[in-house]
Order: structure tokens, then sequence, then C-alpha cells
């Protein structure tokens, strides 16, 4: 019963992880129809900078905004430079083209950072809470990460639905052509989404990096988990990737407790095969059909 | 004044206009006909900047607008309502109608909002719900509605009744004159369905293949048998 | 003469030559090269029919090569070895194209980032799979795979050919080119048949395809199994060449690295891959050596090469997207239709 609990507790954690990681995808399929697979590297090198900071001798909370910041350029500099290029053409070379940057960001981490394991502090403790004499598998930093997704989805929240640059954000992904012709900045609004897109990622980074090792794979399957996550809740739609992150999250904590952690990559395998042949349209996106 | 002068595109190698001339008045109804690819669409495209002009020019009250972006034109108080609805649906009634108040620039007052659903009442019961569920009519009311937020001096229409029941064009028309009477809009207006709209139309183009064939006063051209039986088959 | 060079087997003779006369000549080293050339050769061709032909894209045939190789690698474990090594590398590509025929009915069902996206959740699985199974399948330290001794009339005909011992490697750099051959024939072949129409169809128009009465699902599904049959013939190459089966060896780089090489030569087109294969096998060496003449320790210089492979394949995608060959091949199309009157082939 504790071992369920525990596990649970670290799948939830795990899943608003995932759930952020998933939402910066879905950010970027919602405006641009091209998922992102250099997110992960992406969030890896705002990482590093962090470390560099923190190793540096300043705060953690400094090196943490710096990384947040780094995410916002790096996002809307890839979308100004490398994906304008692209929108609209034939997707096969968005694919290719974001795994190119996939590349370059691995090997250029390596080159500047090195290529071995270091670790990674966490702001809060990495312990579990005591529970009268047990202890549960929910850390200070976990509780850390929980509060810090959720704040952060509460700001896109009021972002989106409340104010008129997310309305515009909105109208510049649904409809390029209406939107030029309402007066909104279309391509703007893009380079903004993409930033967005890449901070929420480089959040994701951080606090998997907590109290944890990073190297420049350490994010590299974090990448498969954020897709399947979006893709069980339905690329197009924000609240799915939540719950999909936070669904795939337990599953994937559930597997690696019970059957072996070498294997829950093939379990997201798994679920994301499954999803794609039984419901390809995601657990929740308001679209009746879609090709995948 | 909206002058169009000498205005020429094509896509690939097909020309789509060529040396189009018009001038819209201030105040009037200017129907643009023509049969299916005469580029009545293309010439709404062009003058908004949606497709780049080859040579000649379209100007407001003196004002280049081709090689001006199509994000400018709400400012400059142009607003094109494309055909195909242009409905954003996946934002509701009232996102959609505020979008074309922001167009304008500026924050978007709730009596704005309120002077819209007086003109269109169906879209006050509905401001709520995504534009995804309306009707074709009141998707077409929503784009009218959503480009006079921006308090436009000049509406570009790009087929307004096309799929809408007879009683609802003659609705939507009659609603068109109002508004130009009442605020002296400027109103170009691509239509398939000549009768209705030189019915309200104070002059009337005829594109065919790109080229102005007749350029004539709605009266005289809705009169003229010989016209009528060429150009706009009724 | 043309029509003759344009022939796979006319050219497949010809490159056998070449072949013969390349690899008596060089030493072992370079041997094992030229075999790491012709695995990634074997692999990047089967991938540029499948991406570039049939426009499905797969980030998991580095996987799929993990699973000829580790095929090859369980029937290698006795120092006698129980089946002669071409019935292994038939069994290897049996085994492959099983799993390769599961997946790409799978595969057949999704487009573009979709199917890119489930091919990596593939690349990023297997190699779990080695290690959960750690008994059976050697966990991280992987397999040994037992390459047996060349048989004695090969030797001797060796010999009689070229006046030399076959040293191992050298006979591996003859087996893995011999499979490239073969591989490289049938593709062509397939390509240029029905079967390649076929795919080509589907890749261009979907909806005419289907008109036109193909079947869109067993054209792409036998364009992923012809695909991954040739990655599980690789996968054997490899094991056999490097003479062990881990997860290291196929981590989500090798599927990238075999992707790289395919949009590098260009998409589609054989030749283009065994460009790309020999880019990745002997660019690395080149860059790694400038790094560290230019200041950097080895370990640093050793991950310029993989910066270098993407920036090109990011340059690749925003400026040819023909790829290098094919860009080369469409300049000189151009050049000679404006120097002849009468146009190119």
């Amino acid at each position: 019963m504790q071992q369920l609990v525990n596990t649970l507790l670290g799948g939830l954690t795990l899943g608003m992880v995932y759930a952020a990681f998933a939402l910066a995808l879905v950010l970027i399929w919602r405006s641009t129809r091209i998922v992102n697979f250099a997110q992960a590297p992406m969030a890896m090198v705002t990482t590093f900078v962090a470390l560099r900071i923190i190793e540096g001798g300043h705060s953690y909370w400094l090196g943490f905004a710096a990384a947040l910041v780094a995410g916002l350029v790096l996002g809307a500099v890839v979308e100004r430079v490398l994906i304008r290029p692209v929108e609209g053409k034939a997707e096969i070379n968005a694919v290719i083209l974001t795994l190119g940057l996939f590349i370059v960001l691995h090997a250029l981490a390596a080159v500047v950072f090195g290529n071995r394991y270091r670790s990674f502090p966490a702001a809060f403790g990495i312990r579990g809470i005591e529970v009268g004499d047990t202890t549960i598998a929910l850390t200070g930093f976990g509780i850390f990460t929980i509060v810090a997704v959720l704040v952060v989805m509460g700001l896109l929240v009021l972002l989106f639905r409340f104010t008129d640059l997310g309305l515009r954000m909105r109208a510049a992904a649904f409809n390029q052509e209406v939107a030029r012709l309402l007066g909104v900045r279309v391509g703007r609004m893009l380079t903004l989404g993409w930033a967005l897109a890449s901070l929420v990622g480089s959040l994701a980074g951080l606090l998997i990096a907590g109290g944890s090792l990073v190297h420049p794979g350490y994010m590299d399957a974090v990448v498969v988990y954020g897709f399947v996550a979006a893709v069980l809740g339905g690329l197009d739609s924000p609240a799915g990737a939540v719950v999909g992150g936070l669904l795939l999250g337990l599953s994937l904590s559930l597997v690696s407790g019970y059957v072996g952690s070498q294997l829950v990559a093939l379990a997201a395998l798994a679920i994301l095969m499954a999803v794609l042949l039984l419901r390809p349209q995601g657990l929740f996106s308001q679209a009746r059909e879609r090709r995948v | 004044m909206l002058e169009v002068r000498e205005l020429s595109t094509s896509y690939g190698a097909v020309r789509a206009l060529q040396e189009v001339t018009f001038t819209a008045p201030r105040g009037e109804v200017t129907a643009v006909l023509g049969a299916n690819g005469a580029g009545k669409t293309t010439l709404l495209r062009t003058i908004t900047g949606l497709v780049r002009a080859q040579s000649g020019s379209a100007s407001y009250d003196g004002r280049e607008l081709t090689r001006t972006a199509p994000e400018l034109m709400p400012g400059l108080g142009i607003a094109h309502v494309p055909e195909g609805r242009g409905v954003i649906t996946e934002l509701t009634v009232e996102e959609n109608l505020r979008l074309g108040g922001l167009g304008r620039g500026g924050r978007v007052r709730p009596e704005e909002l309120e002077r819209i659903y007086e003109l269109f009442p169906a879209l006050a019961d509905r401001r709520a719900a995504l534009a995804h569920v309306l009707s074709g009519g009141e998707r077409q009311m929503l784009v009218l509605g959503r480009a006079l937020m921006a308090e436009p001096t000049v509406l570009l229409l790009d087929e307004p009744s096309l799929g809408l029941a007879p009683r609802i064009v003659a609705q939507l028309f009659e609603l068109l004159q109002s508004l130009v009477v009442e605020q002296g809009l400027t109103v170009l207006l691509v239509e398939q369905n000549a009768r209705s709209a030189l019915s309200i139309a104070h002059r009337g183009v005829v594109l065919s293949l790109g080229r102005v064939v007749v350029d004539e006063r709605a009266d005289v051209l809705a009169g003229d048998d010989q016209l009528r039986h060429a150009y706009l088959g009724f | 003469m043309r029509r003759l060079l344009g022939q796979p087997l006319v050219l497949a003779l010809l490159g056998a030559v070449v072949i013969i006369v390349v690899l008596t000549g060089v030493d072992d080293f370079r041997a094992v090269q030229l075999t790491q050339m012709a695995y990634l050769g074997i692999a990047a061709g089967g991938l540029t029919v499948l991406t570039g032909l049939n426009g499905q894209i797969s980030l998991g045939h580095g996987a799929l090569m993990a699973i000829g190789a580790y095929t090859t690698a369980l029937l290698l474990q006795d120092d006698e070895p129980t089946l002669p090594l071409l019935a292994v590398l038939v069994v290897a590509t049996v085994v492959t194209l099983v799993v390769g025929a599961a997946i790409g009915v799978a595969a057949a069902r999704l487009h573009g980032p979709y199917l890119a996206g489930a091919t990596l959740a593939l690349a990023v699985a297997v190699p779990g799979i080695a290690l959960y199974f750690g008994d059976t399948l050697g966990g991280e330290q992987g397999l040994r795979v037992r390459v047996p001794d060349p048989p004695g009339w090969l030797l001797d005909a060796a010999y009689f050919v070229t006046g030399q011992d076959l040293t191992p490697s050298t006979y591996v750099a003859f087996l893995g080119w011999f499979v490239l051959v073969v591989t490289y024939v049938g593709l062509a072949h397939l390509s240029r048949g029905r079967v390649g129409r076929r795919w080509r169809a589907v890749r261009d128009d979907e909806v005419a395809a289907e008109v036109a009465g193909i079947a869109l699902g067993r054209a792409r599904v036998s364009a992923f199994v012809v695909s991954a049959a040739a990655a599980g013939a690789a996968g054997f190459v490899m094991a056999v060449s490097v003479r062990l089966a881990a997860p290291s060896g196929y981590s989500l780089t090798l599927s990238l690295m075999l992707l790289t090489a395919v949009v590098l030569g260009g998409l589609g087109t054989l030749s283009g891959a065994l460009v790309g294969a020999a880019l990745l096998t002997f660019l690395p060496q080149v860059i790694t050596d400038a790094g560290v003449s230019a200041g950097l320790d080895d370990i640093r210089a050793a991950e310029l090469a993989p910066l270098v492979y993407g920036l090109v394949l990011v340059a690749v995608v925003l400026l040819a997207p023909a790829g290098l060959v094919g860009s080369l091949r469409l300049a000189w199309h151009r050049l000679r239709a404006t120097t002849t009157s009468k146009g190119a082939t």
C-alpha cells in the first residue's frame, strides 16, 4: 500500500513536468502545425545556463530566472531565424529542421559545457516528507514542482483567455489570414508563441534537473514523453496536454515501480500507438476527426 | 474615394488582373460583378495586399494600399471581409467581435459590442458560444459585425450572399444600405448574385478574365438587356 | 553505353570490381572504416527508399538495426557456429523484416510529425528492452559476437585473386560491401519497377493514387518492410564488424545519423545515401583533428562532427531541399539544358 502511494505521488510530480512539456509542444503545434522535436535540447541548453550561473556562486533563483529568460529568447530566435522559412512548406521539412536543431544543440552543449554528468542543485529538500513515522515520496522540491507548473499554467490561462494579447495570439494561431486582415501582427504573435512555449519547456527542464544529474542528453526521453502526453490529450488541446501529462506520469511511474524502469520508454511507445490507432484525435481534443 | 488604377497581377503564368481601373466614390456602394474566375476575389486581395500587385495602384484618399501590409488596413479604416465566411470558428462570437475592435488599436469598450448586438440581435443571444456552431447567415452577420467593430470607412465585401437563403440576403443588403446612408461608408461589394447587388449599388463594374468590361451606373446596367444577358446572366 | 551503365546489375558488377580493388589495397584500420560506411550505407539506402520515395519519415531505423544486430549476436554466441554466416544474415534480415512489418502496419496510418514522434519513441524505447532482459541480451555490456573464420575456399580464392592473405577485418569489409551491393541492386530494382511507381504515387498524391486503384496501406507497409529489411541487414554487418551488440551503439544518435545521411545525400537516391554514409564515416576524423589543432580537448573536439552535421542538416533544409547530391544533379541538369539544345536525358 505504501509503495503504491509513493509510486503514485512520484507519478504525480513527474506527470506535472510532462504536462508542462506537452503544453509547450501543444502551444507550438497549435500556432505553426510543427512538432518541435528540438524542445528537449532547447530546454537542456537553458538548464546549463542556469548551472553555469549557480556554479559561479550566484543564487539558485538567479540561475532559475536566467534559464527562463534564456528559454524565452531562444524560442523567439529559433522561430524567427529557422522556422519562419519553412512555415507552410511540406511538413517533412519542419520535422527534419527541428531534428537538425536537436543535433546542433546537443553537440554545442557538449562542446561548450562538456559531456559528463553533473549534479544540479534543488531549491528545496529532496528527501521525502515524514508523516508520522513513515516517509512518503513527496519531497519539498516535488511540491515546488507541482506548484510551479500550476502557477505557470494559471498564468497562461489568464494570458490566453483574458487579455487582448492572448486573443490576438489565438487568432493568429487559428486563422492567419483572417487575423492579418483584422490587424493582428501574425509574425510577432508566432514568435511570441514560440518564445512562451520555449519558456515553459525550460521550466520543465529545470524541474527535471533539480536535485538530479544533467548532461547534454538528459532531456531526450522527455521529448518522447511530452509528445506522447500531448497526443494522448489531443495535440490541439492545452487542457488535454495537461491531463495527458498527468495520466502519462502516473502510468509510467507504475510501470517503473512494478515492471522495471528500463521499460518505461517502451510503455510510452505502447501508449502512443494505442492512442494513435484507437483514438487519434486524443482523449480531449474538440476536433472531431483528424488525420494523424 | 477608393481609386484603382491599372492594377495588374498574376498567379504564375495566369494573368489574374489586367490593368483594372475604376473608382468607388465615398458614400456609395460599388458592385464588382462577373463570372467565377473573373478576378473579383483577387481584386480585393490585391487591394489589401494579401496578393502582391505587379503594377498599378489602389489608393484610398491618396494613400497607397497595395504596397501596405494587410495588418495595417484596419488602422487605415479599411475592412476586408473575406469570402468563405472568415469567422474564426475556434473563438467565441464575442471574441471574434472583440478582435475586430482591436484592429483599430486601443481597447474595446462594452458599448461598442452592445452597438453591434443591437444591429444583429441574433448574435447577442450567442455571444459566449463558439463561432463554430453558428449557421451560415449568423456567420455572415458575425463577420460584418466584426468588420464594423473597427469603425471602418471602407468595406470590402467578398460574396456576402454566398450560400444564404434569399430572404436573409435581402435583410443583409438592406442593412448594408442603411449603414451606407447613415455612416457614409464606401462599399466595394463583390458578388455573383448580380441582381441583388445591383439593387443596392450605385455603380456596377463587370470583370471578365481579369479585365474591366463594363463600368456603368447600376440602374443603367440593370436596365440594359444586352449588357445583362452578355455578362450577368439574368 | 549510357543505357547499359544505367542498369543496376551492370553498375553493381562495376562496383564489385572497384570494391575488390580498393579493399585489397587497404590496411585494417581503413577496412574497418569502410565496413562502417557499408552498414551506414545499407541502412541509409533502406531509409532513403522509405522517406524519399514513399514520403514516410523514420527516426527508428537505428532501433531496427539493433534488432538485426541482436539477432546476429544471439546466433553467434558459441565458438563453433551453428549456422553459416550468410544464413545468420538471412535470419537477421527476416527477423527485422517481421518486426518492421508490425511497425509498418501501425506507421502506415500515421503521417509527418506523428510518424516522426512514434518512430522517435521506438528509437528511445528499444535499447531499454536489452537492459530489461539483461540475462538473455547482456544488459549494459551487451553481447559479444563471435565471428567465424572465413571458409578455407574463400581464403584460397582471395589469395589467388589478390595475392594477399585475407585478414579478419578485410573479410568483414568484403562481407559488408557484398551485402551493400546486393541490397542496393534489390532496392534499385524495386524502386524502378511497379512497386516503386506505387510508392512514389502514394507520396505525391494520396487521393490520386487511391483513385488509380493503389492500396495506400499496402504500399506504405511494403515500403516500410523493405526498408526495415535493409536496416536488419545493416545491423548484421554492424554486429559482425564491431563484434558486439550493446544498447549504447543503437541509441537515438544512430537513428539521427541515418536520417542525416539520407538528407545530406538527397532524399530518394541510393547514390545520395552512399555519399551520405561516406561523409558520416570519413568526415568526423577530419573535423575532430581540426578541433584538436584548434585547441579543444579530445572529448569536446569529438562533438564538433555532429555539430557540423546538424548545421549542414539545417542548412540543407533551408537552402537546398533536394540535398547535396540532388542539388548538384539539378545544377548539372540546368547546365546541360542551357549548353545543349536537346536537354538532359
